[in-house]
């Protein structure tokens, strides 16, 4: 079983809808501890991406993925923007010319999003960021792929692990991002960044896996 | 949420819209991406001026791009940081062939974002160069944090080297007096109110009428402690006297003594309170020599008030008061 270039374009379009729902969750999300924009931010970057998509419908899934990573960087702002930008920039190099993935060609582009996440924003996991939902996601990945696992069975492992990393960050003391500032009154609020991330995992999961 | 807009969404693009019209002969506004020019941008053999930031804390930026200031100021969604791609533009569109600096104030989106853009724009042969505005002292912890922020100093940074970009320094000196101006600059704010991001529609924080933030973000990030409110003269003196400590600022020492207002405090106040820091700057020895009081660094519709101290040498002082000319800011021509 393989992710097909069809099934990448589906993930984000479906990405894009589910941030647009989730948008007043983010911004309510943000407001506790940070600046309430990610939501908005968010949906905006996710707009601009889906006015592009009829132009790359048929390229390449590293195409694809890093012309999404252009379009968040030149239209997202905030933190996000740059985040979120390279975390699809860099899954896009790792995908150049491919039609389709194999659970080891999506660990290899998730590995590296996640790795260029943590090089430009230099957060480490428990700093309560987009960090503590992506990194055990991807060693979710590895471990299913080292094990020889379905790719289905890793992508679920990968959003639960995801949604483990977002609710641990409720009682982290943040130590990045505008919600440092807060320091012990960060904790006992979820992170944003990290619930955009799961949720971009979770949808994953969700338009990839056919029960 | 009661607010003189359209609509949420608008509120950027038709403030653009307003500052085009208005200020014709200081600036020309491009859209997508967006950033202010100052009108006769690029200026041949100057080194040109980018700043930006999010939306929100006018007149900063966009209200400093002219005669003696910004070549360009880079608008974000409110509160949000504008994107590489507009900071990348804007640099392309003022460089004058004597390099870009970047005056950034020290937040986690800003400093990426700026960076990116640096990199882009290294790539297209323009010489760049990024300062770092980082002059909170709210902030006490910054080996846990994003670090201090950067607040009131990034005013007086853009006007004194503006001035310096004027007289024809190089940008690796008027990146030096911007670093000095860091060096130097030191400030401390406070909230009465909350405000709210016209597409959140709701208060940031709630803050209740007896109490009040001492040491806020100009985002409405919290600040060292919330507690009931005082008189100006005691709010005053929470604010300033960490502020003369932290350099510290010394007996002799001459000073800039800038009281700027969060949005909603009105003039009245901004002097009951420059009132009681200048005579506790005096108590402390210093030299107020020159100050500044109005709104200039906002956040939307808060109510609330920063104090930034600068301490002066004989450059920073002949920068400050060089002519200028910009919509929020005009002296000397």
């Amino acid at each position: 079983m393989a992710i097909s270039r069809d099934e990448v374009l589906v993930w984000i379009k479906t990405c894009a809808a589910v941030l647009a729902e989730n948008c007043a969750y983010l911004v309510e999300l943000d407001a506790a501890i940070g600046d309430a924009d990610h939501g908005a931010n968010m949906d905006r970057g996710f707009r601009a991406v889906m006015d592009k998509m009829s132009g790359i419908a048929d390229q390449d899934i590293g195409t694809i993925l890093k012309t999404v990573g252009m379009t968040l960087v030149s239209t997202v702002g905030g933190a996000g923007g740059p985040l979120y930008g390279t975390f699809f920039l860099q899954a896009g190099m790792k995908t150049v010319g491919k039609m389709e993935m194999n659970l080891d060609e999506w660990t290899a582009a998730l590995g590296a999003a996640v790795d260029g996440v943590i090089a430009r924003g230099k957060a480490e996991p428990g700093d309560k960021t987009m960090v503590d939902a992506l990194s055990p996601a991807v060693n979710a990945l590895r471990q299913a792929s080292l094990a020889n696992g379905t790719l289905a069975q890793a992508l679920k492992d990968s959003a639960q692990a995801a949604k483990i990393g977002m609710e641990a960050t409720i009682p982290m003391v943040a130590r990045k991002g505008r919600a440092s500032y807060l320091g012990e009154r960060s904790a006992g609020h979820q992170d944003p960044g990290a619930t955009s991330s799961y949720l971009l995992l979770k949808t994953a999961a969700e338009v990839w896996v056919k029960d | 949420m009661k607010k003189l807009i359209n609509h949420p969404e608008d509120v950027v693009r038709e403030e653009l819209e307003g500052v085009a019209l208005a200020h014709s002969v200081l600036v020309k506004v491009h859209f997508d991406p967006n950033y202010i020019a100052r009108i006769q941008a690029p200026v041949k053999n100057k080194v040109a001026l980018v700043s930006g930031g999010g939306s929100g804390h006018e007149p900063m930026h966009g209200g400093f791009v002219g005669y003696g200031m910004l070549d360009a100021a880079c608008p974000g969604a409110v509160f949000t940081s504008p994107t590489p791609a507009q900071m990348l533009a804007a640099t392309k569109a003022v460089d004058g062939g004597k390099g870009v600096l970047y005056i950034v104030k020290n937040y986690t989106g800003d400093v990426m974002n700026f960076e990116m853009a640096a990199e882009l724009a290294r790539m297209e042969g323009i010489q760049v160069e990024s300062v770092v505005i980082d002059d909170d002292v709210a902030v006490q912890n910054s080996l846990y944090t994003a670090g201090r922020r950067g607040v009131g100093s990034t005013v007086l940074a853009e006007k004194i080297c503006g001035a310096a970009a004027e007289e024809g320094h190089l940008l690796s000196e008027v990146a030096d007096i911007c670093r000095r101006v860091n060096h130097f600059g030191r400030s401390m704010g406070m909230a009465l109110t909350s405000c709210t991001v016209p597409h959140a529609g709701k208060p940031t924080f709630n803050l209740p009428e007896d109490e009040m933030e001492i040491g806020i973000g100009i985002h409405g990030e919290p600040g060292r402690r919330r507690m009931e409110l005082k008189p100006a003269d005691e709010i005053v003196e929470m604010l300033i006297e960490p502020v003369i400590r932290d350099l510290p600022y010394k007996s002799g020492d001459e000073i800039l003594l800038f009281v700027n207002s969060m949005g909603g405090t009105p003039l009245i106040e901004l002097y009951i309170a420059y009132r009681q820091a200048h005579q506790i700057a005096i108590k402390h020895g210093l030299k107020v020599i020159r100050n500044l009081i109005g709104s200039y660094i906002t956040s939307l519709e808060m109510a609330g008030v920063s104090i930034t101290l600068l301490k002066l040498d004989e450059d920073l002082k002949r920068l400050w008061d060089a002519p200028v000319h910009t919509p929020g800011m005009r002296w000397g021509m």
